[in-house]
């Protein structure tokens, strides 16, 4: 069980912070660019929220997988595969929750709108150093929120994880796999114990996070 | 030091754009029109914040913008004031006026705006550790005033900076703004739709109407063009910028001159030396072909008409040149009547008899 905790755990902390660093600077695009491509990136990176984890767990299989088009990119690795490892599992999360850090950090930055960094232009910032001297400190609501949700998001997950990651103890066999497992062989007290933690867990999370919107008055997600 | 030269010209957002003007090298332009004349499209163009089609602009001893080139905002010695504070949220008051300030180039330390004399400029010592949040309207006015100066500006520009201000604020932030001229030898631009607001800052005028400049020139001058819509308004007026000379404490009154003639206006208006700026308006000025030999109006002055203008089928407006050898201008609106009856015409030697006159600065 201890194992599945840690896993779990390592799991959201990567993709949280893989995330920052992809999901920040897409929020920002997507805020901010006059692209006709805007609206169907937006789309895509939304998929995630209305498909059933099952179909984007079998293409990311399919995609992985010894004979998808990312084949030859792994043998340059050495590997055969990222299914039913721990990195394949990473991939699939970091898409998965993709749409929890994009959408409030972009909601974030459309609510500072232009005003803000045109006086930091004329102040002698630079674009980059206005948007680290000014953006993000004032999206930082957004920000900590869409980092917030992501990590909730990632300890959650279960139909991704079960598709490409399978129950490999250890490597893919995250919490929610275990509470699975656990119900399964009837051991209802450990799922008793695992579920309880994650109700007590999801519902301190979005407490913070609707607290982090109040304060910085930030538009909820 | 250097003015600025400024060409612009293309579609901007609904309308057109087509400007061209100077500006002098120190006091304060007035850039004004209507709402929806330009004005902050114009501001914007020299800011670098938009661009058009074609645009020319010389500022700072460089060229900021011409066919090849467009200089980033960031990269203009700028000091920009926007309509609203636009203070950054997340930073405090000192916070705010450090993040121009650090970020300025330095040029020659002895020109260099510090931290300290802006502070009390600006009258904001006790705020520097507030949020921008807890500050009134006025309060954050003046911190991105503040903020905008300590950036080291060559040019500074400023949009209606009082227009979302109540009449207090004005009134607070007026006398800062008014100082700012004799602070700094640097040309700034001024916007607004308000004529007190200019005749009341500026020694320089450009006057737009549609995209387009009408006239642009010396305050005074423009104010007395009887083409221009200025004269014509109903509270025409002109702007004469006395030297106090000295204060009679008996009567509370105050002598001064320009070019050589006396002028006496109520009130203590300064040290003697000072320079006070007086508005006379066009209504407010009689005219008389013989020097009278008992009147109860103070400021009777010889003067030469230049021209004169139907305002309406009763008024004629009237240029005159005061005969003191110098080249202040004064408008007199009479009635048309009255114009026949005497037989004026320009060219004639006559007296202006001034009722009233009062302090731009109120």
């Amino acid at each position: 069980m201890w194992q599945a905790i840690s896993l779990t755990l390592q799991l959201a902390t990567l993709t949280t912070l893989i995330l920052l660093l992809f999901g920040v600077p897409l929020g920002w695009w997507l805020a901010r660019s006059r692209s006709l491509m805007v609206e169907p990136v937006a789309a895509l990176v939304a998929l995630p929220v209305v498909l059933p984890p099952t179909v984007l767990g079998f293409y990311l299989l399919v995609a992985m997988g010894p004979n998808g088009p990312f084949a030859p990119l792994l043998q340059a690795f050495g590997l055969r595969t990222l299914a039913f490892s721990f990195e394949g599992l990473l991939i699939g999360s970091v898409i998965y929750s993709l749409p929890f850090m994009a959408q409030p950090v972009r909601t974030a930055f459309q609510s500072i709108g232009e005003a803000p960094l045109e006086a930091a232009a004329t102040l002698r910032a630079s674009p980059i150093d206005g948007f680290f001297s000014v953006a993000v400190p004032m999206a930082r609501g957004g920000i900590l929120s869409g980092a917030i949700l992501s990590f909730a998001h990632t300890i959650g997950e279960f139909g991704v994880v079960l598709m490409i990651g399978g129950n490999i103890p250890g490597e893919t066999k995250t919490l929610s796999i275990s509470i699975f497992d656990a119900v399964e062989t009837m051991q209802w007290g450990a799922a008793h114990a695992l579920s309880a933690g994650m109700l007590v867990f999801a519902f301190v999370v979005i407490l913070i996070t609707m607290l982090i919107a109040r304060r910085t008055g930030t538009p909820q997600p | 030091m250097s003015g600025i030269e400024a060409r612009f010209k293309g579609a901007f957002g609904g309308f057109n754009l087509d400007v061209a003007f100077s500006a002098p090298a120190t006091g304060i332009t007035g850039l004004f029109g209507p709402s929806g004349s330009g004005k902050t499209s114009v501001l914007r163009c020299l800011a670098g914040l938009s661009r058009v089609r074609e645009g020319h602009l010389r500022a700072d001893g460089a060229v900021w913008q011409d066919a090849d080139q467009f200089l980033p905002p960031h990269k203009r010695a700028i000091g920009y004031v926007f309509q609203e504070p636009r203070l950054f949220s997340h930073l405090s008051v000192l916070g705010n006026l450090h993040y121009g300030l650090r970020r300025a180039k330095t040029h020659a330390p002895t020109h260099r705006i510090e931290l300290e004399p802006v502070i009390d400029l600006m009258g904001i010592r006790n705020l520097l550790q507030r949020s921008p949040a807890a500050l009134s309207g006025g309060e954050r006015q003046r911190i991105a005033i503040g903020r905008a100066l300590l950036s080291q500006p060559r040019v500074l520009l400023m949009d209606e900076p009082l227009s979302a201000l109540d009449r207090q604020s004005r009134n607070e932030i007026l006398p800062y703004l008014e100082s700012l001229p004799a602070a700094l030898s640097i040309p700034i631009i001024y916007v607004s739709h308000d004529l007190t607001e200019i005749e009341r800052l500026a020694s320089h005028l450009v006057l737009m109407r549609e995209g387009r400049v009408l006239a642009a020139g010396p305050l005074a001058q423009l104010l007395t063009d009887l083409s221009l819509p200025l004269a014509r308004l109903p509270e025409a007026a002109t702007v004469l910028d006395l030297t106090v000379q000295s204060h009679d404490a008996r009567y509370d009154i105050s002598q001064c001159r320009l070019d050589g003639l006396p002028f006496f206006v109520p009130g203590r208006l300064g040290a003697p030396g000072a320079l006070r700026r007086v508005r006379v308006r066009a209504s407010d000025v009689s005219l008389i072909t013989h020097a009278p030999g008992g009147s109860s109006v103070l400021n009777i002055l010889p003067a030469r008409i230049l021209s004169s203008h139907p305002a309406s089928p009763s008024q004629m407006l009237v240029l005159l040149n005061l005969s003191g050898g110098g080249e202040t201008r004064l408008l007199s609106s009479i009635t048309r009547k009255s114009w026949d009856a005497l037989a004026l015409r320009p060219g004639m030697d006559l007296f202006a008899q001034i009722k009233g006159m009062a302090m731009t600065s109120g």
